[in-house]
């Protein structure tokens, strides 16, 4: 009898161990949202221009038209997109367990990111740099007057890095106040708690534009001290979805050097003779097809958001609240960085 | 199996409950370790497929972030495990200064409910309700827009002598180290064991004459008369860093931080709430007939809570002030919500550096875990020393 129940207790054993054996396989990206209807997108919780819901808990900015642009390409509609908020220490775990599928988050690409995290860098959307931001009053001009001083910073960041590297370099000394939250940071900073508060130029002047009682009142130093290249990102292991998600953003810069915008994005189709305008819009050759999607891809894509210089325009351009200077973000030929891989 | 099996063998059979008690128990067992077994395992498989890498071979690679406040001095070019050091000293730092503070306000609050004076009453009563029933986080957010929002700007702080008190903290003055301090250290430890032996020999002559010496100012004395003694021995070094109005803020000296304080302020306020009700209803336990006791053989009020209703009080207290001391602790972790690095807040950059997010987690909780059982095996050796000797 005891016999029988050691049997019984080591087949036990054994039935566990084959339930263990079989590990949870990622299925088709791709698959998964089309019977989902909608794409989960990961944003940051409150960066004006490129992430932050108004009043009505409609998202917009930069990194939210991505996400719209991608739902136009995959599911046909720009409204189906679920925006997952997360802050800067959610976002890889949060897209690691399918949480989300994919991250537009102001996200640096940096090599230990692309390496060790199991996620898929797609194309750079904006090209920044880190900077500081004084009060205008503290008379401060130039990031070497910082010595010894205090610095906000949120945690989970490249941020932090930068900081204690371009200290290290210059033998600043600056001490860093670290938040979870970038609430708390910019809180911290605003109520004089700190000298300086860093983080990405473009993210200093949402912040100065969104948070700041009189924006006039504070300063962002000239120094950039650090490359930013942000853009969204997939999981590994899913290459047709990585696929799709890096030829919008490519599509959509291409459409800007070659002229198709949201409004003559159907004119174009119907009566362009640039055959690269044509291939863009699926008129003559089915890019689509190849990535597994249909024909008119980019077509909506571009009807949804307009092409990347509208999207940039309208959420951080000059004519925005945020005023940002095209400078690095502009085409290639206009002495910019924004070099889209020919859709083709 | 035959009938001619000796009853014995019954011990190895069904019927036998020690035996099916054995059986249920390495079943459990059994079940447990799988249970981890399985979940550690399909973690690592899923990581593994998906290109996560894991492990802990990354604390002993260079950190490369800055810490704001640490005990000694950090730099960033020094290994994670050393930035975790960092962050488990700034907790401990908080934790056991937070725990001294929670004990003696605590304990003042838990008497002062007793108070024959109504409005002593009254405010400890207030200050329980109020301080217990509103969350700790949000305290702790209170204390701290408190400081950065009130106190005046680090280049127009507040001044009393050489000290400091601005948003940048509370700054005052520190000696430099010199050899001299050694000595004076040296001579407060040796100050420590003279009164240690003092109150021995005070104690078996109040035993043996019943005549009642200084059982506090004279060991207090002791221990001070030795540590200037060590000082002067020392060679009375008397340098001080003090602290100087700069462009920005004030430079040099020794700074408590608005994190730390805040933290510090916070959960000490927070948990003596919880402590004074602790308190009160350890000296509730103890009967009235004790104090009547007390009075009747001629002890003053002071003399009556200390020498008669405290020592028996502790009983009931201990036990469930050591619960305290461990949610003071356990909640310091909410520091990472104001800025203050504490452990959690070091593993956290150290997640997202590192991207090794299962590894930090399981940092976090042993450093927890330790930190927890290490006080209660303290707090459980007091308890027995308290508890009532049978002879």
């Amino acid at each position: 009898m005891a016999i029988s129940t050691f049997k019984l207790a080591a087949l036990a054993v054994a039935a566990v161990g084959t339930l263990a054996a079989a590990p949870a396989m990622a299925g088709k990206t791709l698959d998964a949202i089309k019977a989902r209807g909608q794409i989960v997108c990961g944003v940051n919780t409150g960066l004006a221009g490129f992430s932050a819901a108004d009043s009505n808990g409609k998202w917009t900015g930069l990194d939210v038209d991505i996400c719209r642009a991608v739902a136009a390409a995959t599911l046909g509609d720009a409204e189906k997109v679920k925006y997952v908020p997360l802050n800067a220490q959610q976002r890889f775990t949060a897209l690691q367990s399918g949480e989300v599928d994919v991250l537009s988050r102001n996200t640096t690409f940096t090599l230990n990111r692309d390496a060790s995290l199991g996620l898929h860098m797609t194309a750079v959307t904006y090209y920044d740099g880190q900077g500081f931001m004084v009060p205008a009053k503290s008379k401060i001009k130039s990031a070497k007057q910082l010595k010894g001083q205090t610095v906000c910073v949120q945690s989970g960041t490249t941020t932090e890095k930068n900081m204690t590297d371009y200290s290290k370099a210059n033998k600043l000394d600056l001490k860093p106040v670290v938040f979870e939250k970038v609430e708390a940071a910019t809180g911290a900073y605003f109520s004089g708690r700190c000298v300086a508060y860093t983080t990405d130029a473009s993210g200093l002047a949402s912040v100065r534009n969104k948070e700041a009682k009189n924006p006039a009142d504070h300063v962002i130093l000239p120094e950039l001290i650090s490359k930013e290249p942000l853009g969204p990102m997939v999981r590994r292991g899913d290459d047709e979805w990585f696929a799709i998600v890096k030829w919008v953003i490519y599509g959509l810069v291409e459409a800007e050097e070659y002229g198709i915008t949201q409004d003559n994005v159907l004119a174009e189709k119907a009566k362009s003779t640039d055959p690269v305008v044509q291939r863009i819009l699926g008129a003559t050759e089915d890019t689509g097809k190849l990535l597994g999607l249909d024909r008119d891809w980019m077509v909506r894509a571009i009807q949804a958001t307009g092409n990347y210089g509208e999207i940039f325009e309208r959420n951080v351009g000059p004519k925005s609240a945020l005023a940002l200077p095209r400078a690095l973000n502009n085409q290639w030929k206009n002495g910019g960085l924004m070099y889209a891989f020919p859709v083709r | 199996m035959t009938t001619s099996t000796p009853p014995k063998k019954n011990n190895w059979s069904w019927r036998s409950q020690a035996f099916r008690g054995l059986i249920y128990q390495v079943i459990a067992i059994v079940v447990i370790g799988l249970a981890g077994w399985f979940l550690v395992h399909n973690t690592l498989e899923n990581m593994r497929i998906r290109g996560i890498q894991s492990g802990f071979d990354f604390l002993t690679q260079p950190a490369g972030f800055d810490i704001g406040e640490s005990l000694y001095p950090f730099d960033s070019g020094e290994h994670y495990w050393a930035a975790f050091l960092v962050g488990l000293t700034n907790t401990l730092r908080v934790a056991i200064i937070g725990i001294v503070i929670t004990t003696v306000l605590g304990t003042l609050l838990g008497i002062g409910r007793f108070s024959r004076n109504a409005l002593v009453r009254g405010l400890c009563s207030a200050y329980v309700e109020f301080f217990r029933n509103v969350p700790v986080l949000l305290q702790l957010l209170m204390w701290y827009l408190l400081f950065t929002e009130m106190l005046p700007a680090s280049y127009e702080a507040w001044q009393v002598g050489n000290f400091y008190l601005s948003k940048g903290g509370l700054i005052f003055p520190v000696p430099v180290w010199a050899a001299g301090h050694a000595w004076a250290l040296a001579g407060l430890v040796a100050g420590l064991l003279l009164a240690w032996v003092y109150r021995k020999w005070a104690f078996t002559q109040f035993e043996a004459t019943g005549q009642l010496r200084s059982m506090f100012w004279a060991p207090v004395a002791i221990v001070s008369a030795m540590a200037v003694l060590g000082w002067v021995l020392g060679g009375a070094p008397t340098e001080m860093n003090t602290p100087s109005k700069g462009d920005f803020a004030i430079e040099n000296g020794g700074a408590l931080t608005p994190e730390f304080l805040a933290v510090l302020l916070g959960l000490s306020i927070y948990t003596a709430a919880f402590v004074a009700e602790v308190v009160r209803a350890g000296i509730q336990s103890v009967s009235r007939g004790q104090a009547e006791a007390a009075a009747a053989l001629g002890l003053s009020k002071g003399q009556e809570m200390r020498l008669v209703m405290l020592p028996q009080a502790l009983r009931v207290i201990i036990p469930p002030m050591t619960n305290q001391y461990l949610n003071l602790t356990k909640n310091s972790s909410l520091a990472v919500a104001i800025g203050y690095p504490d452990v959690v807040s070091i593993a956290n950059t150290a997640l997202n550096q590192t991207g090794r997010a299962v590894e930090c987690i399981a940092i976090v909780m042993l450093v927890y875990l330790t930190t927890s059982l290490s006080t209660s095996l303290l707090m459980n050796w007091y308890n027995d020393r308290a508890a009532i000797k049978e002879r």
